[in-house]
């Protein structure tokens, strides 16, 4: 039997702009959180509820991911109170929020329930290290992991350092330029009063910050952070309901990778990163370009995989990303200001989702900074970007997530402001 | 059988089952380099897979494979994560692209092998010669003996081999 024209979703225009999300949360960004990932979770996940203006009822499904240092759905689920009709805990670190909103999605189309709340929660400090110090470093390397491992090629920073260092050799990028993500960056949590670091730095100060592997200095690399956070996504026409003008969701990609993800140096260009490939899902998706995009959270879990995203997803051309960073552009009061929290590499590390929770407050005209507060309960935002001032971006519409696993696997999401 | 060995304080293992690593690190432990070569296609991979990636043949024959090459990436770690690297440091660790393969089945492919940088003992190589490596430099397989069929594959300098007059290396020491 033929279906009806507009129930043809072969196309990717069929889900544009119907789902929405609804709601944002998360708990302090901080060193020694002092509770459970149990605790941490439930508290993000509350505070989510309580923005988008629901019960805990009205949750009906939940997704999370984690390298074995969380709390599964099961139990956040219970502990506020939500009774599931789906829900799924995945592994994964850096990829998985724009790909999981892309579950939630898809299994709201599918009819198995009507609101997801997504997490993730971390002791990423106190308890798992990020950075792979601790009991991490000193697990049993086993079969496969002979051929990384067994070199002391273990901590992202190290996995990852091949395709930085090949990116300087094939285009010529300088260190300076790489640096200026992170000036940029820190200038933006400087504003932003959730920020872990708020200090903003210089050039000099990133150069001359220790070496941790080459060619990442200690501030080329994120902060370690315990925190959780949570974000709602429903449909667009639940959402008229809530209370705030929610952003809407324009098109997603989701884990898209590059060959060989069992090695994936085996292909080359090395300097090349999974955006290549997952440009041509995402803006085809949004029926937009990166032109079109006012505010980008580029994932920075370190300074490179921001620079590099901003390369493969079109930002600029292939190679000149170290002479885009360092433009001015990427700054706010610049055309297209780019982890405007801070990010991974000073508000705080929480594989992927406080970018998309700052863009989601962005697009609601709305974030936290340091502008007067208004009668509403709201900041008056004054558009004066200078140190304890705004962060707000004028009159934006139009936002891009670039989520980084690794230089071969990538997720992203294109959201406009709602209407 | 499975092999287990004890390896600059970590516990390396491969399980009885994982024939495919029991017989690459086999071959190391006799200072042999050999790779599975596709019965279908006849390209060769790395590292060890259960079927090809360029034709996902399920047949494959070990073949000697020469350990030459060039370095094609590296990092160099001052900090290091795992704790008895912590005395090897500055170390690094190579991506070496082998003389065999190269560009091939597309010009972007070739058969880059990880490793880090020894001497030909294959014992860690000294800060002072580190300083002299970088992509360009021709390196030659050598191996690290760690137990009854397990060894790794490292890198060393290429002593008979012409060097390029400047390595590239991270422009800050």
């Amino acid at each position: 039997m033929p279906l009806p024209a507009d129930t043809d979703v072969s196309t990717p225009k069929f889900l544009r702009d119907k789902y929405a999300i609804v709601g944002v949360g998360e708990t302090t960004y901080t060193r020694g959180s002092g509770k459970t990932t149990r605790a941490l979770g439930t508290w993000a996940l509350r505070n989510a509820i309580a923005d988008a203006g629901l019960k805990a009822s009205d949750i009906d499904g939940m997704l999370s991911y984690s390298g074995n240092d969380s709390t599964p759905s099961t139990f956040m689920a219970g502990d506020i109170g939500a009774r599931l009709n789906f829900y799924m805990d995945c592994m994964g670190g850096g990829s998985s929020t724009e790909a999981l909103i892309g579950i939630a999605i898809g299994v709201m189309e599918a009819g198995l329930c009507k609101c997801v709340a997504i997490f993730r929660s971390m002791n990423g400090f106190s308890q798992v290290r990020i950075g792979g110090t601790g009991a991490r470093s000193a697990a049993p390397v086993n079969g496969d992991m002979l051929h990384n491992r067994a070199y002391g090629w273990q901590s992202a920073g190290q996995n990852f350092a091949p395709t930085f260092m090949r990116h300087m050799y094939d285009y010529g990028t300088k260190p300076e330029q790489v640096a200026m993500v992170k000036v940029v960056h820190s200038e933006h949590a400087s504003n932003n009063p959730k920020a872990y670091y708020k200090k903003r730095f210089t050039v000099d100060e990133v150069l001359s910050s220790r070496i941790i592997c080459k060619p990442l200095h200690l501030l080329d690399c994120c902060v370690e952070t315990d925190n959780a956070t949570a974000i709602i996504v429903t449909s667009a026409e639940r959402a008229k309901d809530q209370r705030h003008k929610s952003p809407l969701i324009r098109g997603i990609v989701g884990r898209c990778s590059k060959p060989r993800l069992d090695m994936h140096y085996q292909h080359g260009p090395i300097s090349r990163v999974a955006g290549y490939y997952a440009k041509d899902i995402l803006w085809p998706n949004a029926g937009l370009g990166p032109e079109d995009v006012d505010a980008v959270g580029a994932y920075d879990a370190f300074t490179f995989t921001s620079m590099l995203q901003m390369e493969d997803y079109g930002f600029c051309k292939k190679g000149e990303g170290g002479e885009y960073v360092s433009s001015g552009i990427t700054r706010l009061g610049g055309k297209r200001p780019q982890n405007t929290s801070g990010g991974h590499l000073c508000e705080a590390y929480t594989h992927g989702m406080n970018m998309v929770i700052e863009n989601v407050r962005q697009l609601r005209h709305d974030v936290d900074d340091y502008c007067p507060m208004g009668p509403d309960g709201k900041r008056q935002h004054t558009f004066d970007y200078r140190e304890g001032g705004c962060r707000q971006v004028k009159d934006i519409e139009v936002t891009a997530n670039l989520g980084w696993a690794n230089p071969a696997t990538g997720s992203a999401m294109v959201m406009r402001r709602g209407t | 059988m499975s092999v287990k060995g004890d390896y600059m304080g970590m516990a390396l293992s491969i399980d009885d089952l994982d024939g495919e690593n029991i017989s690459y690190f086999k071959h190391c432990a006799e200072h042999q380099f050999h790779l599975q070569k596709c019965d279908d296609c006849a390209l060769v991979r790395y590292p060890p897979t259960t079927a090809c990636p360029f034709c996902s043949g399920g047949n494959a024959t070990w073949t000697a494979v020469e350990g030459k090459g060039a370095v094609y990436s590296y990092l160099e770690v001052h900090h290091a994560i795992q704790p008895a690297f912590k005395a090897k440091t500055p170390y690094l660790v190579l991506l070496v692209e082998l003389d065999t393969q190269q560009g091939q089945p597309t010009p972007d492919d070739g058969l880059r092998v990880a490793g880090n940088l020894t001497l030909p003992n294959g014992e860690f190589a000294l800060p002072e010669v580190v300083k002299t490596v970088g992509i360009g430099t021709r390196v030659r397989m050598v191996f690290s003996d760690v137990a009854e069929g397990l060894a790794l594959p490292q890198w060393t300098i290429d002593e008979t081999a012409t060097q390029p007059a400047k390595p590239w290396r991270y422009p800050q020491e």
